[in-house]
């Protein structure tokens, strides 16, 4: 409890090494998560986010290589002895997968995969005070609490996301990383999952960090915005401006793709980002973005932008911010990159 | 503000599409295999009967080898076996018989072949048990090593070991035995006796007798293991391997358990599903491998006698010995059906 800072990611960098070379998907990010804060990461698949996410709790792959620092509750998780890093899974931090329906293991109860983490890290913990703590998670994320003895197949895919939610409280984490907590549920029982967690986290006092492709749902439910683009933060600051007021060009394309409920000129207007994210191992050079962006130019191709802060504690790295278009001055985006 | 509109205090218990756990359980599970398992037992006693009646060869004419010339002789010999009787009425003897425990007389020992087989049973039930067991037990936790620390040196090792000796036929891999630790080589003496059950000049009931038999089914016991233990370390191997790339291996990582709990509790468990299947599919061959082996070690147990039979040919041992050995079998398979039920709550439901 030294500082209010929970968890505070410096500089870092993911390179997965494959047989076909090396590849980064997370190149410098800086992550900040206050107690009590919730933090949205947004950005398209593969754009590193849950590697990022998976850096949290030293999950990353085998083949991957790390630098830079996860500080969790001042300590760095990337290098920490064993003994740390177990009190810290769980018990510090602790995970909402995405795709609850792979997430739970299928031969066992849900009660006992819940009981699993409470066994692991309080031992002495009678079997009954157990059950209690079981039934009241499920309580708590609206489910009934004979429950506990079903297994994984014998719910719907938004009971299975409930009960990785009630599984992910069990140890009273003081942080919870939501990995697309609700990409496999569909919109009615996404907004109840989303409201579940989110009222747990605010009632808690939880620092959360939130993943998600939908700006929208990110807008809604946090804090602070950090936008992801080809394994950096282009942009970064409080969610209602990022989503209302976006600064980078990345930014307002992802708000743009998500309408918001009850606004018919975005109903009728949905507007796509063309084209994908570059591939990470080969990566445009300048501004990364440049190649789909609707506001790219000359400036844009000698080097990657770097994140400057427009005040308000919001910061961006566009280079093309505050400077008027020149639309006539060059044809399609595609032209420019070229 | 849209989706946080979804306050949780309003989100009710149970408030979406329900999926009820059905309640069938595993006592109906267990009901549905023992139906499936008589199912089969019946159409085994079916195949078991007319394979007999389509071989060629007359019994009367075979066993007499010229001999049993005159027609009141052949007459008197199909009578005593009812072979004048029509097929059919046959197969309804046959049935009564089999339920009855009654198989038949040997022509070879003049014996019925129910008491034989009685007798020849437990050499045989020992070697295929005892190398089942430890075949699984082995096979199971050399592949459990193999996958977790895929690309070590262990798994190198263990790896080319379990393909040589699965390409290797059982009889071989015994002759091979006996050569170099029952006969000996070069300057080693061989250390175990090369065939039998027993010492001559031993009383097979003392202890001194039980220690002597053990003694005997080692190189046999040894033979089907390794025969066998290749196949299931494999298995498990490869089905381990399938399960390393699953997310809840991740959540349970992310638990706080140690590498040895999410292998055992979480990776193993799933992966001993497709292994149980085929240990189960593989008891036919390890009783077809204790035949070969049995007569390799001149064992007497079913194996050889159903070898033996073949050679007068003595019909009713052989239809004996198959009803056996199909029945064990099956029994085997029910047995590994119900462990799987036990193993996979999906099947069950």
């Amino acid at each position: 409890m030294s500082t209010s800072e929970l968890l505070e990611m410096r500089d870092v960098h993911v390179t997965y090494r494959t047989s076909e070379g090396e590849l980064p998907a997370v190149r410098g990010v800086d992550l900040t998560v206050r107690r009590g804060q919730i933090v949205g990461v947004a950005g398209e698949s593969g754009c590193g986010k849950s590697t990022l996410a998976s850096t949290v709790l030293r999950l990353q792959a085998a083949n991957a290589m790390v630098s830079g620092e996860v500080l969790f509750d001042g300590q760095d998780v990337l290098t920490m002895r064993w003994g740390d890093l177990r009190a810290v899974r769980w018990v510090g931090a602790s995970i909402v997968f995405q795709g609850a329906l792979h997430s739970l293991n299928p031969v066992h109860r849900i009660g006992a995969q819940i009981a699993e983490p409470i066994q692991v890290h309080a031992p002495g913990l009678a079997e009954g005070r157990v059950r209690e703590r079981i039934e009241s998670l499920l309580e708590q994320v609206g489910l009934d609490p004979a429950r506990a003895r079903s297994y994984p197949h014998q719910l719907s895919g938004g009971q299975k996301q409930r009960v990785m939610i009630a599984m992910a409280l069990a140890c009273d984490p003081q942080l919870v990383v939501a990995d697309e907590p609700t990409t496999a549920l569909d919109v009615m029982v996404q907004a109840q999952v989303l409201g579940v967690l989110s009222g747990l986290v605010r009632e808690r006092g939880l620092g959360m960090m939130m993943i998600s492709h939908d700006l929208s749902v990110l807008g809604d439910l946090c804090d602070r915005i950090t936008v992801m683009y080809a394994g950096r933060v282009v942009e970064e600051g409080p969610a209602e401006q990022i989503f209302a007021d976006p600064l980078h060009p990345y930014s307002a394309a992802l708000s743009a793709a998500f309408p918001r409920v009850g606004d018919p000129s975005a109903r009728f207007a949905p507007s796509g980002l063309p084209g994908d994210p570059p591939l990470p191992w080969d990566l445009p050079g300048g501004c990364t973005f440049a190649p789909r962006c609707p506001r790219a130019a000359e400036v844009c191709l000698p080097a990657e932008p770097v994140l400057t802060s427009y005040g308000e504690g919001r910061a961006a790295a566009c280079v093309r911010i505050g400077q008027p278009d020149e639309t006539q001055h060059h044809g399609s985006p595609g032209e420019v990159a070229s | 503000m849209t989706l946080a509109a979804a306050d949780p205090g309003l989100v009710t218990a149970e408030s979406e599409p329900e999926v009820r756990p059905r309640r069938r359980g595993y006592a109906s599970y267990v009901g549905l295999k023992v139906l499936g398992s008589i199912g089969s037992l019946f159409f085994m006693l079916v195949v078991n009967f007319f394979l007999f009646r389509v071989l060629p060869g007359d019994p009367a004419h075979t066993l007499g080898r010229g001999r049993l010339s005159t027609e009141a002789q052949v007459e008197a010999f199909n009578k005593t076996y009812g072979l004048q009787q029509p097929v059919w009425q046959q197969f309804l003897t046959f049935l009564h018989n089999t339920f009855t425990g009654q198989l038949g007389i040997s022509v070879q020992y003049r014996l019925p072949v129910s008491q034989l087989i009685a007798d020849r049973m437990v050499p045989t039930i020992l070697l295929v048990g005892t190398s089942t067991i430890l075949a699984t037990v082995i096979g199971v936790y050399l592949g459990i090593r193999g996958a977790w620390g895929r690309g070590s040196r262990f798994d190198k090792v263990t790896t080319g070991t379990s393909l040589t000796l699965y390409a290797m036929p059982e009889w071989w891999l015994g002759l091979l035995l006996i050569a170099a630790l029952g006969v000996g080589f070069w300057i080693f003496p061989g250390v175990f006796p090369t065939g039998g059950l027993h010492s001559p000049d031993v009383d097979p009931n003392s202890l001194k007798g039980v220690l002597d038999t053990t003694w005997h089914l080692v190189l046999p016991v040894t033979t089907l293991t390794l025969a066998y233990l290749a196949d299931y370390s494999l298995i498990m191997r490869s089905s381990l391997l399938d399960e390393l790339g699953e997310d809840y291996l991740q959540t349970a990582r992310a638990k706080g358990l140690r590498d040895i709990q999410v292998r055992n509790r979480h990776a193993v468990r799933n992966a001993l599903l497709p292994t149980t299947t085929i240990v189960a599919l593989n008891i036919g061959f390890v009783v077809s491998g204790a035949i070969t082996v049995e007569t390799v070690f001149s064992i007497p147990g079913l194996g050889l006698l159903a070898t033996d039979a073949i050679q007068v040919p003595d019909f009713w041992v052989l239809q004996g010995t198959f009803l056996v050995a199909s029945a064990g079998v099956i029994f085997a398979n029910l047995i590994a059906n119900l462990l799987y039920g036990l193993l996979d709550p999906r099947v069950r439901t």
